[in-house]
């Protein structure tokens, strides 16, 4: 099964500012970029999954089809620095998209 | 056709660029040299203590090209957050290293410093008047939460930068700034579009990371149009390609369409970026919607305490089988070898191999590695005591019994002697909302200087 890193050419994640988590992802084509927003493969439910979190801790998704682009934005579970802090920079958490499956994909 | 030329030689002032690419800048007789400082993504330390996280040897290197250059052409040079978090000891580090430079090559100039740390009350008095407002997901500040803080300060806008240009300027460095201000400020001055000037800015800021292949220090040129504008790279090694240029719109904010800054928001739904040459990008299309009521955000930090740490790991599949048991059982056995010492402490355990990266996020929190990394993090009101905290746990947990347990000598492998390591002030984000006011200009006080082959007079 194809997965989204086998259709992405950058899958990152970041802080936006210090109580945002936000995710990119580039697609390689516009095929893709162009099926994968159709399908609604990332919506508030599909991240949630993902990251072990509530849909209301989503709180955007967008598509920049300039860029052949998917964001989407989360809280971050902790202020950033705040005790308990395991990435303050937020560029280590975008693993979990990788992997994510697109089914029926060939 | 009216063209301005904007040198961003590098991310950040102290991160360093080639000097090939930065004369290859220069060559090309920029109208303004502008350089970002600052960021809050090295987290709230940096603007709590009043340390920069650039380093002074490195920043007086990147001061040195940039200040020298901006003589020889005789244009402007803005820094935007000085120091890196913009408050009053990261703003006079960078002035000392101007003059410093100034001095060693007999420079002149009109230097003008733009300061954006503020006063506590007066915030505690803008907030009983209802001037703040939320920002986002983070909560408003309360009284207790501003004069918490060991420093506040807020990101000025254009205004107070051309208000320094207005008075002759030439070299300008700035407190707390909104990113695309240095770049945008002159070009707004000079009557082109703030639109475009702000969303060049945008883009400058963080220098090569809109070029691929992407760095965040080597030089990039803006040229500014009436109607448009076109980024390059400075050096024959990078370039900018639509999709790196519009993939580095989408950087480190929450919505690429709508950027929301000091005076209104930058509106980017219908803009255009088209291949100029093999190397250069050419926009078009960016809109402004001004605010009805300005504002500028806020950001402050307080102390919280004082943090020592130990680094260690295990290698003993028994061990990582009971490891979620062993570090709740260690929790509550350190609470007890303290009881009586009363004092406020936190103490976390952070495990690479498990979910040392991700924290709560981690969707797959299991130990699939025959070895395990582990910091002991202890943070309580003072050194001495984060330092005693700390020390209990990692001699409890080196020793600790747990079933079935074969390796009975110790528990742990230390890497360093000594095994603990004083990290010293730790600060949290506590302010973080916006400030109205009509009059942002005022907000942020200017000192002005002459310097003359060298010579400082105020």
């Amino acid at each position: 099964m194809k997965r989204l890193k086998d259709v992405a050419t950058i899958i990152r994640s970041k802080n936006s500012g210090p109580y945002e988590l936000t995710f990119d992802v580039i697609f390689t084509d516009k095929a893709s970029f162009d099926r994968f927003c159709q399908e609604k493969i990332f919506n508030k439910g599909t991240v949630a999954k993902l990251y072990n979190i509530s849909e209301d801790q989503v709180f955007s998704i967008v598509e920049f089809p300039p860029a052949m682009a998917v964001k989407a934005t989360i809280v971050r579970p902790l202020c950033s620095g705040a005790l308990g802090e395991r990435d303050v920079y937020g560029a280590q958490q975008h693993a979990p998209l990788m992997d994510l499956p697109l089914a029926d994909w060939e | 056709m009216k063209e301005m030329k904007i040198l961003s030689p590098t991310g950040i002032v102290g991160y360093g660029f080639p000097e090939e690419s930065f004369f290859a800048g220069v060559a090309q007789k920029p109208d303004l040299i502008a350089c970002d400082a600052g960021s809050t993504d090295p987290g709230p330390y940096y603007l709590g203590s009043g340390k920069p996280f650039t380093t002074r040897s490195a920043v007086k290197r990147d001061m040195s090209l940039m200040l020298k250059a901006a003589c020889e052409l005789n244009i402007p040079l803005i820094i935007g957050t000085a120091g890196g978090s913009g408050g009053t000891p990261h703003l006079q580090r960078e002035i000392d290293i101007v003059f410093e430079i100034a001095e060693e090559h007999k420079l002149s100039f009109n230097f003008v410093t733009i300061s954006s740390e503020f006063d506590k009350e007066f915030l505690v008095r803008e907030l009983k008047d209802g001037k703040m407002l939320p920002l986002g997901v983070a909560p408003l500040a309360t009284e207790e939460d501003i004069r918490s803080c060991t420093r506040v300060v807020a990101q000025m806008g254009v205004e107070p930068i051309i208000e320094a240009l207005d008075n002759d300027a030439q070299v300008i460095l700035c407190g707390r700034c909104y990113d695309p201000a240095p770049f945008a400020a002159p070009a707004i001055r000079n009557g082109f579009s703030e639109a475009l000037a702000t969303h060049l800015g945008k883009i400058l800021e963080c220098a090569c990371i809109a070029a691929t292949p992407g760095s965040g220090s080597d030089c990039i040129m803006g040229y500014l149009y009436e109607d448009s504008f076109s980024v390059e790279p400075c050096t024959p090694k990078r370039i900018c390609t639509t999709t790196s240029i519009a993939a580095h719109t989408l950087y480190e904010k929450s919505n690429p369409y709508l950027l929301p800054g000091p005076g209104g928001t930058l509106d980017l739904r219908e803009c255009t970026f088209i291949q100029e040459t093999e190397r250069r990008v050419r926009v078009r299309g960016s809109k402004f919607i001004p605010q009805e009521r300005k504002n500028v955000k806020l950001e402050g930090t307080r102390f919280i305490g004082c943090r020592t740490i130990s680094i260690c790991g295990n290698r003993d599949f028994l061990f990582i089988k009971e490891l979620d048991s062993i570090l709740e059982g260690l929790k509550k056995r350190t609470a007890e070898n303290l009881k009586g010492a009363e004092f406020y402490y936190q103490l976390d355990f952070i495990v690479y191999g498990k979910n040392g990266v991700m924290g709560a996020l981690e969707p797959n929190p299991i130990v699939t590695s025959h070895e395990v990394g582990l910091v002991i993090d202890a943070v309580a009101d003072t050194q001495e005591h984060a330092n005693t905290v700390c020390s209990v746990a990692r001699s409890t947990l080196l020793h600790y019994g747990y079933p079935g347990r074969m390796a009975t000598a110790g528990n742990l492998a230390f890497p360093f002697s000594p095994s603990d390591i004083e990290v010293g002030d730790v600060y949290n984000f506590a302010v973080y909302c916006l400030l109205e006011n009509e009059h942002p200009k005022d907000l942020f006080p200017r000192t002005y200087y002459h310097v003359e082959n060298g010579e400082v007079t105020t």
